[in-house]
């Protein structure tokens, strides 16, 4: 690595990971000194929607819940040090978000930080209507949503993160932005890459995109014993990446933490939700892995390089949330002899009484659960079994609350109408969400930053 | 040549990731020595049979041949994705292990090479010629 490398750490990598992750990260960033990054990525497809209605209930809240608990452990030291905090936890709500961390480094004594808060994504108000309904048309969706919409927001790009840093700012707060955007931002303000630099930025993009599931590089969703065996996964470290003048990295993680990083891990989260490997698209770039090359280069440390980039897309992706009615499920245990015929039974009976619902998805916890079909197809073809310890799990979809509040009720009432020794009964209700994707050309969408306070 | 039928996982590991109702798999040789075997055996055909119960529109593979590995997108397997799906596992996590788990017939000469030690459970010693 010359000089002038630049060291970015992810601490989260999806809404509800871990607190704890941050403090090794932000040591090994201090330890080596220079330019160091801290990414936060918080804010899955459905998050942003979740917060939403979040923030209807509350005009304070719609961002990231767990943000002071994620930037307590941290926040003292880098700013101390100069790393520089990037993160989409602004999710609904930016400018709360903004707000939330001044209010915690009061709190800590420490000084005002400069907080930039991205903005543009944000296409759920009057203004964007007609947008988004010429959009939604040519995506094969009924424009009418938008009538009922929960929000939409488009995937939006790096330059407003760069833009921000090079502004000086201590941390910037985004909502939606493609989270591999999260670590191009860092790399463009530092490197100072040309806008059509095409390569460096697919590099760097893909970077990003090992850095943004947080744990999902270094050992995490991977380990499979006898197979692929992780040190201390209880304890697993999150990933830094060195990233070089011509966006090539070396993916690391801080000494003393669990986990591991090699040749495996990173070929798996390199194509982890990759479709076409030779066209990866996101706002800032289209990254071809066609040539990318990854090779060990010392323990727990892999370098990425060879991937290539082509212009960025014209159009931006945007994806429009609306309440979807209801989904219910509900469980309930059967043990000892004949407990999987008794499960079984227990399950046609919830079949016919609901029989009015529509589709209702029957699994056998400890016969068949998760490779199943919802139409059932998978747990039909499976031979009947003796098992002896089993929870029958139903569940369903349906546009009306009243409708669907019947399947806990029955689910219930198998207590006493149902098989022989049925127990254990747990409900659940939530409201769903459905998602429509569609495209804007790049430049309806204006991004920008502002200084918040 | 003689062969020894092994499952997959014996020669290789992969990951699922979601996008919708769209779930792709990767599938990453433990050794460059397996590669040319699975680009021979894991197909788009052989993939499509093993999730035939979930009735993919589309199965498409890619080969990334200087990484030794592969990506599978299927399309309509997710029965909606994690909006719609009514099963546990809505995003499909746990859907890479079903691909894992497809037999490959193995050249002797590579046996040695499998990872993993014996799994009595499904691997299979019977000999095949081809």
């Amino acid at each position: 690595m010359t000089e002038e490398c630049l060291r970015v750490g992810c601490a989260a990598g999806f809404s509800g990971d871990r607190t704890d992750a941050a403090r090794p990260v932000v040591d090994a960033l201090i330890k080596a000194g220079g330019p160091g990054y801290l990414l936060f990525e918080t804010l899955a497809e459905r998050t942003l929607a979740l917060a939403q209605l979040a923030r209807r209930e509350n005009p304070d809240l719609g961002f990231e819940p767990l943000l002071p608990e994620l930037l307590r452990p941290v926040l003292a030291d880098c700013l101390k040090h100069g790393i520089r905090i990037v993160s989409n936890f602004g999710a609904a709500n930016p400018e709360g978000a903004a707000r939330c961390i001044a209010r915690l480094a009061t709190e800590l004594g420490l000084r005002t930080p400069r907080v930039a808060v991205v903005r543009g994504d944000d296409l759920s108000g009057p203004l964007h209507r007609t947008l988004l309904q010429r959009a939604l048309v040519e995506s094969a969706e009924a424009p009418s949503i938008v009538e009922s919409m929960v929000c939409a927001n488009a995937y939006i790009g790096a330059e407003a993160i760069a833009a921000a840093l090079l502004d000086g700012a201590d941390i910037v707060v985004t909502g939606r932005v493609a989270d591999p955007s999260l670590t191009l931002g860092p790399a463009l303000a530092h490197f100072g890459w040309a806008h059509d630099d095409w390569d460096r930025i697919a590099r760097a993009t893909m970077v990003g995109h090992l850095l943004e599931c947080g744990a999902q590089v270094s050992g995490g969703y991977y380990a499979d014993p006898g197979f692929k065996e992780i040190p201390d996964l209880a304890h697993v470290g999150f990933p830094i990446a060195e990233i070089d003048a011509d966006g090539n990295c070396v993916i690391t993680k801080p000494a003393g933490t669990g986990g591991r990083i090699d040749e495996h891990t990173v070929k798996e989260q390199l194509l982890y939700e990759v479709h076409d490997p030779s066209a990866y698209l996101t706002p800032d770039v289209i990254a071809d892995l066609s040539q990318a090359e990854v090779r060990e280069v010392g323990p727990n440390r892999v370098r990425l390089s060879g991937v290539r980039g082509h212009p960025r897309p014209g159009r931006l992706k945007v994806n429009v949330f609306c309440e979807q009615g209801w989904f219910a499920e509900a469980e309930i245990s059967y043990a000892g002899p004949r407990a999987e015929a008794r499960a079984r039974l227990a399950g046609e009976v919830l079949r016919e009484r609901l029989r009015s619902l529509g589709t209702v998805r029957v699994d056998l916890i400890g016969v068949s659960s998760v490779l199943g079909d919802d139409a059932g197809r998978w747990l039909a073809a499976q031979p009947h079994g003796d098992a002896r310890d089993v929870r029958l799990r139903v569940a369903i979809n349906h546009a009306v609350k009243a409708e669907a509040e019947r399947l806990p009720r029955e689910m219930t009432a198998l207590y006493t109408c149902g098989p022989a020794g049925g127990g254990g009964v747990r409900t659940g209700m939530r409201q769903r969400l459905s998602t429509h994707s569609c495209f804007v050309p790049r430049e309806a969408v204006s991004t920008s930053f502002a200084i918040a306070g | 040549m003689s062969t020894l039928t092994a499952p997959l996982y014996r020669l290789a590991h992969g990951r699922t990731g979601d996008k919708g109702n769209r779930s792709n798999i990767s599938v990453v040789a433990w050794r460059r020595e397996f590669w040319p075997v699975l680009v021979e055996q894991v197909t788009e055909q052989r993939v499509a049979k093993a999730f035939a119960y979930r009735h993919p529109s589309r199965v498409a593979r890619y080969l990334l041949p200087q990484l030794h590995a592969m990506n599978f997108v299927l399309d309509g397997v997710l029965d909606g994705g994690v909006n719609d799906a009514l099963n546990l596992d809505s995003h499909g996590k746990a859907l890479a292990f079903i691909l894992l788990d497809i037999p490959i017939s193995v050249p002797l000469t590579l046996i040695p090479l499998l990872a993993g030690t014996e799994d009595r459970t499904t691997y299979s010693t019977e000999t095949e010629t081809k």
